[in-house]
């Protein structure tokens, strides 16, 4: 690979022609990183012989599908900037669409992805990115097993936009929905809210923030396996990604019967994202975050579910930092930290755009 | 966060809530209700956003209300101002810089965020020097900075304009409609449609201003005055203030936020705001003109103003049939009396000016306390 860097600084728009450039580019970068990576795995939801994979280069993956329900999502990604503390585009990218899938209580399989490259982008950029979904995949058990890429002219596109589209297989006890929520069932959230959203601001070229803080960033999937784990009633998973914990709670109450009631004072947040929300305007309950877990479990669990939760690393500053009541239906409001009360509405507008 | 979440603390609110509970209960015989509502305007809107933000309302008694004042920049800013703006980015050469809000505000006809789309030159700006540094950066435009707000941002436009004369910058100009807040407070006073109480002071006008500008309202309109920090903690010991004024039979103003704002004010700024501007009359939305309520670039600096050095013939302005914001402002009415409120008028599609900044009324009462 080291070879093919030295000699192609650059992406050009005949990297993204279908031509020899193309077939270059695809079988010294992508098809290395995304086969060796995984190449290992075996998921025991999928038939081991299955002709799945890239070497082939053929126009599609093969896969047999298993006997479960399968999860299907997509997700495109766009963030500014590309390399941010704690992450990268190529990290987002395998992780925000994994995560969609695990929410949902199921364990992902397969990512397509589809690569949109400025003209003249940084050869060893790219490398390095792919490199970095190669681990990401690897970290989280699944496999890259089809892919494209097109280069567009510059200007078209700020360097590099990434989709990628995930299959996963339901597992046992996955959550029922939003529509099982009954009043009187606990909010979990499982780590600090707004690092995400914060730490990518505060990398943005023009803004002179120094912080230590790095993005969340993670596959939720280990979280979500001990919570099925621990109780077999979970109502409902989310990842409170763009728009943050309130709009996902809004998500849960809109045009249901029943309300939900956060408590400020146990929002846990980092001091750092305090600081910086407190300096812009901003509220960490609105900001993104990329490894974070939404749980709504019934009140008998809530506290086991807890424990679970606080025993992995990504989950260690997990809280219960709300209930759901029969007052207030499709509402959520907050009980602030000097003990009045009002309305948590949805993200209104763009807070910070290109965030994932 | 050190020195922050000390004003937020739980149990000095509760403390602080009993005791203005207790106040306002000694002239009240036990078991009677209340002999009458007490009126309490927060004129700025840093303290309407924070008062909902926190629920305070929740933690007073019940006949104690308190009402949103004219304190919003971008909401009295009237459509004549707007509709200027958006006349003068109509011009080939001009490049309008101006704070952010100010762009979704509808005017008679449009929005600057409206020509903006249009493919005029309509930069948003967090200072006023970036606005200078585009004027530097574009010599062969004129930059026309939109100055709104109050004694808080004045000095800051002031001290832009200082610098364009020093640094010979010909193309940087300030189109004015800052605003004084003594004036105002008077007017509403004058009206006579609200019975008010008290006043909450705008805290970061009193910084650069000082305590004395609101010695006629007590003196003259027998009228409390408490200057407020934007904390819960500063609000709650605000209105406690307040209330024993009330219960005490005093009127006078009190500075409860002595750790930012001094009796005399920030001198350097008021030098200043002296240097660049002169008082004028200025229209405010909802309350109309207001004599010696604003600031206009005094003859000095008059080769930086836009009305001046851009005079332009606009259309006559009109406001929205259905939007009572006017009224909203004047503490007359709220937002749930309006009938474009939630339905019409949203943040997402404000037909308002009330809707559009975070602090504006409507934006508040609907981001936190919508029923």
């Amino acid at each position: 690979m080291s070879d093919y860097l030295q000699s192609h600084k650059k992406i050009t728009l005949a990297h993204g022609n279908g031509g020899k450039l193309s077939h270059e580019l695809i079988t010294q970068l992508f098809v290395p990183a995304f086969t060796e990576s995984t190449e290992s795995l075996n998921p025991p939801e999928a038939n081991p012989n299955e002709a799945v994979g890239l070497q082939e280069l053929a126009d599609s993956a093969r896969i047999v599908p298993p006997s479960t329900n399968l999860v299907f999502s997509t997700d495109s990604h766009v963030v500014n900037p590309i390399f941010f503390p704690g992450g990268d585009i190529g990290k987002l990218a395998v992780t925000g669409t994994v995560n969609d899938l695990a929410v949902m209580g199921a364990k992902p399989l397969y990512l397509t992805s589809g690569f949109i490259i400025e003209d003249g982008f940084e050869m060893a950029d790219l490398a390095r990115i792919i490199d970095s979904m190669a681990k990401a995949a690897r970290e989280c058990g699944v496999r890259i097993v089809a892919g494209d890429t097109k280069v567009v002219e510059k200007g078209a596109a700020d360097r590099i936009f990434i989709n990628t589209s995930g299959i996963g297989v339901l597992l046992p006890r996955a959550p029922e929905g939003a529509a099982s929520i009954r009043p009187g069932d606990a909010v979990i959230v499982t780590g600090t809210l707004g690092d995400h959203g914060i730490a990518i601001y505060a990398g943005r070229e023009g803004i002179n923030l120094k912080t230590e803080l790095k993005s969340d960033c993670a596959v939720v999937s280990p979280l979500v396996e001990r919570a099925l784990q621990t109780c077999s009633s979970i109502r409902v998973m989310r990842d409170p990604t763009r728009g943050g914990l309130a709009t996902t709670l809004n998500e849960f109450t809109h045009q249901r019967n029943f309300g939900i009631e956060v408590f400020e004072s146990r929002l846990p947040v980092r001091e750092e994202v305090r600081g910086v929300c407190e300096l812009l305007g901003f509220d960490p309950i609105y900001v993104a975050n990329e490894g974070k877990l939404v749980l709504i479990v019934p009140p008998s669990s809530a506290e086991d579910v807890l424990k679970a939760l606080k025993e992995h690393p990504l989950g260690y500053d997990s809280a219960i930092i709300g209930r759901v009541t029969e007052r207030a239906p499709g509402r959520v409001f907050l009980r602030t930290v000097v003990g009045g009360e009002r309305i948590l509405d949805m993200l209104i507008g763009d807070m910070l755009p290109r965030i994932c | 966060m050190k020195y922050i979440t000390e004003f937020r603390n739980f149990e000095a609110a509760q403390a602080l809530s009993r005791e203005i509970h207790t106040v306002l209960a000694k002239d009240q015989p036990s078991g009677t209700e209340p002999a009458r509502e007490i009126k309490i305007m927060e004129v700025c809107g840093g303290h309407t956003a924070a008062i909902h933000k926190y629920g305070i309302a929740g933690l007073l008694p019940s006949h104690l209300r308190l009402l949103s004042g004219p304190g919003c920049p971008v909401c009295v800013t009237s459509n004549s101002f707007l509709d200027y703006a958006v006349t003068l980015a109509r011009e080939p050469d001009v490049i309008i810089a101006t704070f952010g809000d100010l762009i979704r505000v509808p005017g008679s006809r449009s929005s600057l965020l409206k020509e903006r789309a249009e493919g005029r030159d309509i930069r948003i700006c967090y200072s006023s020097l970036d606005a200078l540094q585009i004027a530097k950066d574009n010599p062969s435009k004129r930059v026309v900075f939109l100055g709104v707000g109050f004694e808080t941002t004045a000095p800051t436009i002031a001290a832009s304009v200082k610098r364009a004369r020093e640094e010979k910058v010909t193309n940087y100009l300030v189109l004015s409609a800052f605003k004084t807040m003594p004036n105002a407070m008077k007017a509403l006073l004058e009206s006579g449609e609200l019975g008010l109480d008290a006043f909450i002071c705008p805290g970061h006008v009193s910084v650069i201003t000082g305590s004395s500008i609101y010695d006629f309202i007590a003196r003259d309109y027998r009228t409390p005055c408490v200057i407020s920090g934007f904390e819960p903690l500063d609000l709650l010991q605000s209105i406690l203030m307040i209330c024993r004024q009330i219960t005490e039979g005093r009127a006078q103003v009190e500075n409860q936020y002595q750790r930012a704002a001094q009796a005399t004010g920030n001198a350097v700024a008021q030098a200043l705001l002296k240097e660049v501007f002169v008082l004028s009359d200025s229209d405010w939305r909802g309350i109309g003109t207001i004599p010696a309520s604003g600031l206009a670039l005094s003859p000095e600096y008059s080769a930086f103003d836009a009305a001046k050095q851009i005079p332009l013939k606009i259309e006559a302005s009109r406001e929205n049939p259905g939007c009572i914001c006017g009224a909203i402002m004047r503490g007359v009415k709220t937002p749930a009396e309006c009938k474009l409120f939630g339905k019409l008028c949203t943040p997402e599609n404000p037909k308002g000016s009330c809707m559009v900044s975070d602090e504006g009324t409507c934006a508040t009462y609907y981001k936190y306390a919508r029923s």
